[in-house]
């Protein structure tokens, strides 16, 4: 009976790695099931569904649906982020990330807004709601000038935001990796001193239960 | 009772008299000659000793003593606008070995912990493959499973002290980390079950939850280690860790591992989302950005002594002890020192030397009572060093927000207490 099963697992086994059938687990997707879930867009516009909409009535979407965290011009309120602005600032000391200064397509402000946005009500927006937001956005970020331009689904991909192509792919690997092999073990510095402490920026939290 | 108990307790009322005298400060102390007073938690009984306690059954799922109330996640308000999109903290410093336990695991949500009906829940692969599918959790329960240990390290993990020492706190400096045993199916099953198409080079990841988080992975790293875990630890994913699915992506930064995972969707080409562009992408000092900077490399911090954890026993023999950890393989070896960076010593490795999980250090010294600089420095298997805060700022300058795995320093005064420190 072992000998028996053992050659049955072995088969089994063998079924498994040569010929990597699959395991005839699951179902097939309905296609009314993928358009449910599959809403995501990507940079070439794959994703985007029919629709339209125009900055000006963005405005009043967004000051209805998004201003109270992110600011009657996207400028953000108290810890909610900036969507508009910093142009010019990744350099400072503060920088400001923002969709006119830092993201890199446009598609993803579409994506991320349609699917998650508002953040009290995620998922309720619809595309003509989405495209006048987005349209919204650039106008905020003076990407667009005419209130009344017109974002829809054949025009989205074309616009290249300002800071495109400032990203580059990990480098680490050729630019850090080889260098940081510092291991000295002894007489490694003559001296030490403290340059920067945490006491006095006052920013732990409460520490008296701990 | 005992005979010696009756004793104990017929002394009782005497000896209450006179300890109360001395209020206990000499007792318990080490006494030359057996001179001394005698100490209370020996000669009373205690009510754990002279009563019952509680049966099988009081606590249907077990929790930790009343007396370790104080070992918690802690949130730091200030950092984010509300708790539902925000961060806590794993207590390092109170904890020991490499596992860490689940109701201790940091959270990091961005619409709330989505609380979710496992009958409820589908995942559903679909896009460039030969056969588009949905699985329910029993059908993904038929999958062959693994258990593997992986830290799990948050990329903003460090990242309040890029410009210089911001919290005084291990917990708060490094507690974006966890470590635990997953039980998960290798996602390269599930993906071979739907047919990857020959330009199928990239993965979208979504979750389930109110934010609908999503992440691009490179087809290479989906089909190489990555788990579909449904267990840490040998019990159910917390519903703040993904209950009932989460993918893991060993070694890699702890915002591509999609909790509450529902969707996995072939493409030839990366999605570009939120997650991987407005954040995630590390800005450098001259205004260009990396990005798809996954891997997160070697690093380790002392956990005691600590800001949150000081030297409360004066001057002799203790335990330095601390975590080392790196996404590219294992720590062979971790250096401390103890004055600033002059001269290093080995640190021991103790526990389990696993891929991609965290591994414990101890050094064990004599205090002399005077002032320390303490820092750890990690050795991963691959040769790389875990640099300085000031190696990395001058690759990267101060604004990268994520991936900050320098040096941290504790400097130690002469009572022990413990504060976070930058030196020359």
């Amino acid at each position: 009976m072992l000998r028996f099963l053992s050659l049955f697992i072995a088969t089994l086994v063998f079924t498994f790695h040569v010929q990597a059938n699959p395991l005839g687990l699951g179902r097939t997707a309905l296609p009314v099931e993928l358009a449910a879930w599959n809403t995501d867009v990507r940079p070439d516009g794959m994703g985007l569904p029919e629709g339209s909409g125009n900055a000006a009535d963005g405005e009043v979407i967004f000051a209805e649906k998004c201003a109270a965290c992110h600011g009657d011009f996207a400028e953000g309120v108290d810890r909610w982020p900036a969507l508009a602005g910093g142009q010019g600032s990744l350099q400072d000391a503060r920088p400001l990330k923002t969709l006119g200064s830092y993201w890199p397509y446009l598609s993803t402000s579409w994506d991320y807004i349609y699917r998650t946005m508002p953040f009290d009500a995620p998922a309720s927006l619809g595309a003509d709601e989405t495209y006048a937001i987005v349209a919204y956005l650039l106008f905020a970020n003076d990407l667009i000038d005419d209130a009344s331009f017109v974002l829809n689904r054949e025009n989205l991909a074309d616009i290249v935001l300002p800071n495109t192509e400032f990203f580059r792919d990990d480098d680490r690997a050729t630019t850090e990796y080889p260098v940081l092999t510092d291991a000295c073990m002894d007489n490694c510095k003559p001296s030490v001193t403290i340059t920067k402490r945490a006491t006095g920026v006052g920013v732990t939290p409460d520490q008296a239960d701990n | 009772m005992s005979e010696s108990d009756k004793t104990l307790s017929a002394r009782r009322a005497f000896l209450q008299g006179s300890l109360a005298a001395v209020g206990g400060v000499a007792a318990g102390k080490a006494i030359a000659g057996g001179e001394g007073t005698p100490d209370p938690a020996i000669t009373e009984i205690q009510p754990w000793r002279s009563t019952l306690g509680p049966g099988v059954d009081e606590v249907a799922y077990g929790q930790p003593s009343p007396f370790e109330a104080h070992v918690k996640r802690r949130n730091v308000p200030w950092l984010t606008a509300e708790t539902k999109s925000s961060i806590n903290f794993t207590p390092l410093h109170q904890l020991d070995g490499i596992i860490t336990p689940n109701g201790l695991c940091f959270e990091r949500h961005h619409s709330g912990v989505a609380e979710i009906d496992p009958s409820l829940h589908r995942l559903m692969v679909h896009g460039l493959v030969e056969r588009e599918l949905v699985f329910t959790l029993d059908d993904l329960m038929r999958f062959p499973r693994e258990n593997h240990v992986y830290f799990m390290e948050c990329t903003a993990n460090s990242g309040m002290e890029w410009r210089g020492p911001q919290l005084n706190g291990v917990q708060y400096t490094h507690g974006m980390i966890h470590n635990v045993m997953y039980t998960g199916i290798p996602l390269r099953l599930i993906l071979a079950e739907a047919g990857i198409k020959p330009d199928g080079k990239w993965l979208l990841a979504e979750g389930g939850d109110a934010a609908a988080m999503t992440r691009s992975i490179p087809m290479e790293k989906a089909l190489d280690d990555c788990l579909v875990a449904f267990a840490q630890n040998g019990e159910a994913l917390r519903p703040e860790n993904g209950y009932p699915l989460r993918l893991v992506l060993p070694g890699w930064e702890g915002n591509m591992w999609l909790k509450w995972l529902r969707r996995l969707e072939v493409g030839d080409q990366p999605w570009h989302h939120r997650e991987e562009t407005s954040k995630y992408t590390d800005l450098m000092a001259d205004g260009t950005a990396r990005r798809f900077t996954w891997v997160m490399d070697a690093k380790s911090v002392i956990t005691n002594p600590s800001p949150q954890a000081p030297i409360t026993h004066g001057p002799g023999a203790m335990v330095l002890t601390g975590l080392a950890w790196s996404g590219h393989g294992t720590i062979p070896r971790v250096d401390v020192t103890l004055d600033g960076g002059k001269n290093w010593h080995l640190a021991r490795i103790d526990g389990p030397s696993l891929n991609k999980s965290l591994h414990r250090f101890y050094f064990d010294f004599v205090w002399d009572g005077g002032e320390m600089l303490l820092q750890s420095r990690a050795h991963d298997s691959t040769g790389y060093v875990q640099p300085t805060k000031a190696a990395l700022r001058e690759f990267r300058g101060e604004n990268s927000v994520y991936h900050n795995n320098g040096i941290q320093t504790w400097h130690v005064n002469q009572s022990g207490e413990v504060e976070n420190v930058e030196i020359s």
